[in-house]
């Protein structure tokens, strides 16, 4: 598998151990990484214009034990060998929406080191025998968006892949990253979900099986055709392995995109980001679908799924805040709430009705009004009951907060509160985004 | 081969006529959607359930396979 038009060009394989591995490239001034310049720090793209599909592939990627990046944390090996079992021809689409407010890793991917995601989603589509690749991006994130659209003239000027590219504009919703919404705005539909099964897997683009993978996880591919499968284990756990994107904010003094270790303690990530900026109270660990865990408990979590279970919680969408004491978790979560009820697709009943009264009983809570006895069973009752995980995840993520804040509910319930901070947790659609 | 009600939450405008007609297995929330008990369906009550899936108006009740997944249930949906 060579590329047609210039020599192979090898590298040295970087230290297994070193970091930053995915973010090695971005370059000091934040400017996307040309073609060129790619070509010289990572080598010749791991696929070139062969045809057919490359169950050898399969096998690396089965055999490295990534998982998707994009919150399921799903095999990555099994769902390519899904797709590939479904036939000819399948399609491939990256997942760029990045809907969480509070993340911003897809996007640095995209604006700073687009070749190297465009290199996994060749060798995403090698590996299935896929001609096509769609690439959708959120509509906020427009440097991301005008990095790979250059990205992808450079390397059709220069005949580079196999696969042909196509780039997405997709709405800037949270629920528009859900893989079967994603399809359906791809076909010309509403950025809504559908009914399951089937799932894009089976029957995705134009009824075409769909490997739908998100950002950070095909940019794994990209340096694990490279690298090999021992290369990637050489970091991480042997049950989660690689590095993973985080995106940390709050009271942290360097809030930002950090690169780490799967397993990597928390306390640790916050002393990268140049330690508290303020005694902290609890941190949000995995997006707006994750969960509040108290400081104490969590500062001697290691960021591992498995870890991370054993208070409730998973890594999620990667996004973590630092809440600071003198903020109140009760009236952050509120405001969440009635952002996430509002983002609701508005189809499913229980979803539409549940989430907004949710966020209601949440509201009165925070504002100090009665507070809604009913509110325990309606967070129960949406979950798994709409057509895709957004009732699911809005009700995890509050219920974690009626946990944690237990004693702040309580004296909202008698009328005060401990918090004296602006807001935290951004719910506008122009995102803050911290890079 | 057994069987398990289960509901396209899109279609399904909460009529709540299911619920009437097979009480065992369908509750209703507070706002009139159903709860659906996912468990196999043993053979003397399959024809209530039928019935229930007849009677929907929007035709988002179906009966499947006990073994297929459940919508978002698992976290990649059941791949
Ligand atoms: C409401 C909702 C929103 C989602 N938003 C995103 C998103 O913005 N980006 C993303 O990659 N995955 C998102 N997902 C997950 C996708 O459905 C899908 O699992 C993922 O893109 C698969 O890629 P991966 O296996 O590489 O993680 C979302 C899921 C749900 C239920
Ligand atoms: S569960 Fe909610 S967000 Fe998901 S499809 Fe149904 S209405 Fe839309
Ligand atoms: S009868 Fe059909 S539409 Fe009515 S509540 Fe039951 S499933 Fe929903």
């Amino acid at each position: 598998m060579t590329t047609r038009g210039e020599a192979l060009r090898h590298v040295a394989v970087p230290a297994p151990d070193a970091l930053p591995r995915l973010l090695a490239g971005v370059r000091d001034d934040r400017r996307p990484v040309s073609l060129a310049e790619h070509l010289d720090r990572e080598g010749s793209p791991p696929v070139g214009r062969g045809g057919g599909a490359h169950a050898e592939l399969i096998e690396l990627v089965c055999a490295s034990g990534l998982s998707g990046r994009g919150g399921g944390a799903f095999p990555t090996g099994q769902k390519l060998r899904a797709v590939a079992e479904q036939g000819r021809n399948p399609i491939v689409l990256v997942n760029g929406v990045e809907g969480e407010l509070i993340s911003s890793k897809d996007h640095v991917l995209l604006a700073q080191v687009p070749h190297l995601v465009l290199d996994g989603a060749a060798v995403a589509a090698a590996a299935i025998g896929a001609r096509e690749a769609i690439v959708a991006i959120g509509a906020g994130l427009t440097r991301g968006y005008a990095a790979i659209e250059t990205a992808i003239a450079e390397r059709e000027h220069r005949r580079v892949d196999r696969v042909s590219f196509r780039l997405v504009r997709a709405p800037d919703r949270f629920v528009a990253g859900d893989e079967t919404a994603l399809v359906n705005f791809v076909d010309g539909g509403p950025a809504k979900p559908t009914f399951t099964p089937p799932r894009p897997y089976e029957r995705g683009i134009r009824g075409i099986a769909t490997l739908v993978q998100n950002v950070e996880t095909v940019a794994n591919l990209a340096l694990l055709a490279r690298f090999g499968p021992r290369w990637f284990r050489a970091l991480g756990t042997a049950k989660e392995p690689g590095t993973v994107l985080v995106t940390l904010g709050g009271a942290v003094r360097r809030p930002g995109v950090y690169e780490i270790p799967l397993g990597l303690p928390l306390r640790e990530l916050v002393v990268w980001a140049g330690g508290p900026s303020a005694p902290i109270r609890a941190y949000l660990i995995g997006g707006y679908f994750g969960t509040w865990v108290a400081a104490a408990e969590a500062d001697a979590l290691a960021l591992l799924d498995s870890d991370l279970r054993t208070v409730g919680a998973s890594l999620g969408a990667r996004a973590i805040v630092a809440l600071a004491e003198t903020s109140c978790g009760i009236v952050e979560t509120a405001r969440v709430a009635r952002y996430l009820a509002d983002e609701s697709a508005g189809q499913c009943g229980p979803c539409v009705r549940g989430l907004d009264a949710v966020a209601t009983a949440l509201a009165q809570l925070a504002t100090g009004k009665q507070s809604q006895p009913r509110l325990q069973r309606w967070l129960e009752n949406v979950s798994g009951r709409g057509a895709c995980r957004h009732p699911d995840g809005a009700a995890h993520f509050i219920a974690s907060a009626l946990h944690v804040f237990a004693d702040e509910a309580a004296q909202h319930a008698a009328g005060s509160c401990s918090g004296s901070d602006g807001p935290v947790l951004t719910v506008a659609r122009k995102r803050r985004r911290v890079e | 081969m057994s069987v398990r009600l289960r509901v396209n939450p899109i279609l399904c405008d909460g009529h709540g006529l299911c619920a009437e007609l097979f009480p065992e297995r369908i509750a209703l929330d507070d706002w009139g959607y159903p709860i659906i008990d996912h468990s196999p369906i043993g053979s003397k009550e399959e024809s209530h359930a039928r019935r229930a899936v007849d009677a929907c108006p929007t035709l988002a009740l179906a009966l499947v396979p006990a073994s297929a997944p459940r919508p978002s249930a698992s976290a990649e949906g059941g791949e």
